[in-house]
């Protein structure tokens, strides 16, 4: 289970890694929620899984039964999502507003903060 | 067959209420976060903002000067979060190394603070800064003194949705460029962070730093740990802006206002060399020196991307961008060489370079806006017109190369006293060698924008305004103060290393009643 689980995360990160490297804002931001959920998935996997029993102590019990799935990856996971759903909105709308303002979404034409006729420093006095 | 259905876990939980001292290594984050939630209300009203966030960071270095002192005073601290003992609860443990970098930074911010409050008198305009500023404090205190993995990462996040606010906030066309390849890039680090986080966990089954150190040796032969520490490498690295992944930061630290790249150069990056410390030097110490050749030749890689990118700009404000890296990659030499002097060198340098650079960025800003222009081909004069101001910029100038007597030599001194000491001649020479290289680019900018008279057709220099004078003087006074009298901070440094390399005092705090269940 596990085993699979690691190759579709595998899968998600490689997906993620290709659209990243496009010059195109739009795929690269693509790629970082396909990056954001392989993670997700790694942590998943990384609290071993199990499918047996929900993490939920019983009546009369005082302790999860030794099958149970783990609940801390869980929380983990939910609190990145949160985090990288915040920051992905974020990045959305700065990036509409880079493509409003800088007038392309081609990052090699991106050149406004280090231009590319940027002159040489001064060679005498 | 039904058990007791009464639990006890009274085990798992602190007994009675926190002590004072516990709640000081909590009340850095939690005001500032607090306070960034009042200056949002306050939005409509700059003046109230202004005073409430510069009372807000005076409160914050106040708060962790007291923390110094207990820490001082009776070793690292621990408070847990809801009374959940570790490795249940969430645990933030003040050690000196933490606390050192937190004053550091509520200093710079502080500083930051009363330089923006100048700077932004003229426009009488609300707007986010205030609050981003105090969210962002709060990110960077929470990430130096936390001692839970999983936490350093939520207030990575914190640190950087507040940065991405503050990157963003202008109108000019090169700031939305900037902002966008630092946002992405940096976004992307955090996530390799949280994969090696995750992986951390597979591997240990605990996020408190103290337990994994305790759990490390059981593991080592089985796990593969030197895999996790290059992760963490290069997430964290490429946090620090150390070659190869350095490229984001001279692309955008020039583009926001003088006061935010300011802050951005004295704080961002040693978040970064921060968590490096921490992971590398507490938590795996055998891997990290498995990596030392790896992390020597990124050092030297860095030092020289730095000292020659610095010598080919023409902006003086993106020559200070390379000036940040040369900077780290002198941190990382100090890392790959570890021991007392690599190590106590290493944070010694990161403390400095936080003051430094901050202050470089707040006097370049001013030298720009007096001069009329970034651009080292039109600049002049500025010697001629404020022969004091230019005094003041030589000595920041002599302290980023590290020459003496400033506060940027005595860390470049123990370093390269290490290297030396394990015959690491090549990496004591790159250290010299992108001293050198700073040292001629710096002379340059001397000499073009201060010395050479201005030209005729070039703007009448400004007058200085002693807003921004005022903060730069404080920071350049501890530039010199510990340049003349490095013994305080030297034997701080050393005491800090000790506990960082040798963390009994920390697993003491973090687990009073020894070993965890």
């Amino acid at each position: 289970m596990e085993a699979w689980f690691s190759l579709l995360a595998g899968l998600f990160f490689a997906a993620a890694v290709y659209l990243i490297l496009s010059k195109h804002l739009i795929r690269t931001l693509i790629g970082i929620v396909l990056l954001g959920n392989a993670v997700n998935l790694t942590l998943l996997v990384a609290g071993r899984l199990t499918r047996e029993v929900p993490p939920i102590i019983a009546d009369g019990l005082d302790r999860l039964p030794g099958n149970a799935a783990n609940p801390l990856p869980q929380a983990l996971i939910l609190t990145a999502i949160v985090i990288s759903f915040s920051l992905f909105a974020f990045l959305l709308v700065l990036a509409y507003r880079a493509y409003r303002v800088l007038g392309t979404d081609d990052t090699d034409r991106m050149r406004f903060a280090e231009p590319v006729d940027e002159p040489a420093p001064p060679k005498g006095y | 067959m039904a058990a007791s259905s009464v639990i006890d876990v009274s085990a798992a939980l602190a007994a009675g209420p926190a002590t004072a001292a516990q709640w000081l290594v909590v009340l850095p984050a939690a005001s500032c976060l607090l306070l960034s939630a009042v200056l949002v209300m306050l939005w409509r009203q700059p003046r109230l903002q202004q005073l409430l966030a510069v009372a807000g960071l005076a409160f914050l270095v106040l708060v962790d000067l007291l923390l110094l002192r207990q820490v001082l005073a009776t070793g690292p601290v621990t408070m847990v979060m809801g009374r959940w003992l570790p490795p249940f609860g969430i645990a933030f443990t003040a050690d000196l190394t933490g606390v050192l970098m937190a004053l550091a930074a509520a200093l710079v911010a502080f500083v930051v603070c009363l330089s923006a409050a100048g700077e932004r008198e003229t426009s009488g305009r609300g707007d986010g800064f205030y609050p981003m500023l105090l969210m962002l404090m709060a990110g960077v205190s929470g990430a130096f003194l936390t001692g839970d993995i999983f936490n350093l990462y939520v207030w990575f996040e914190v640190l950087l949705i507040a940065s991405f606010g503050l990157i963003a906030l202008g109108p000019e066309r090169a700031q939305i460029d900037g902002a966008l390849k630092y946002a992405v890039l940096n976004l992307v680090a955090t996530t390799l962070f949280l994969i090696a986080v995750g992986i951390l966990y597979a591997v240990f089954g605990t996020l408190n730093m103290a337990d994994i150190v305790m759990k490390a040796p059981d593991l080592r032969e089985t796990a593969p740990l030197v895999t996790l520490t290059a992760l963490f490498l290069l997430a964290f690295g490429m946090k620090a802006a150390a070659f190869p992944v350095n490229f984001w930061l001279p692309a955008a630290y020039h583009t926001p206002r003088p006061a935010v790249a300011a802050l951005f150069a004295g704080l961002l990056t040693k978040v970064g060399i921060y968590a490096l410390l921490r992971v590398t030097v507490m938590l795996f110490p055998p891997e990290r020196e498995q990596l030392e050749p790896l992390i020597a030749t990124v050092a030297v890689a860095t030092m020289l991307t730095g000292g020659l990118g610095a010598l080919a700009q023409n902006d003086i404000r993106r020559m200070l961008g390379f000036v940040v890296i040369a900077g780290i990659g002198t941190v990382l030499a100090g890392l790959s060489l570890g021991g007392p002097g690599g190590i106590g060198g290493a944070l010694f340098y990161a403390l400095h370079s936080m003051v430094l650079m901050t202050a470089l960025y707040l006097a370049i800003g001013e030298a720009g806006r007096i001069g009329g222009s970034f651009s080292l081909a039109a600049l002049g004069g500025l010697y001629g017109r404020h022969a004091g101001f230019a005094g003041l910029c030589l000595c920041l100038f002599f302290a980023a190369s590290g020459l003496p007597p400033f506060s940027g030599f005595w860390p470049k001194a123990m370093l390269v006293k290490a290297a030396l000491d394990v015959g690491a001649w090549w990496l004591a020479g790159a250290m010299l060698l992108s001293g050198f290289l700073l040292t001629i680019a710096f002379g340059r900018v001397f000499l073009m924008a201060f010395w050479r008279p201005a030209k005729e057709t070039a703007p009448p220099v400004l007058a200085l305004r002693w807003q921004a004078i005022g903060p730069l003087l404080l920071l350049a006074a501890l530039v010199v103060g510990f340049g003349a009298f490095p013994e305080l901070l030297l034997r701080t440094v050393q005491d800090a290393e000790i506990t960082l390399d040798n963390p009994q005092a920390y697993l003491g705090s973090v687990f009073p009643q020894g070993a965890a269940p």
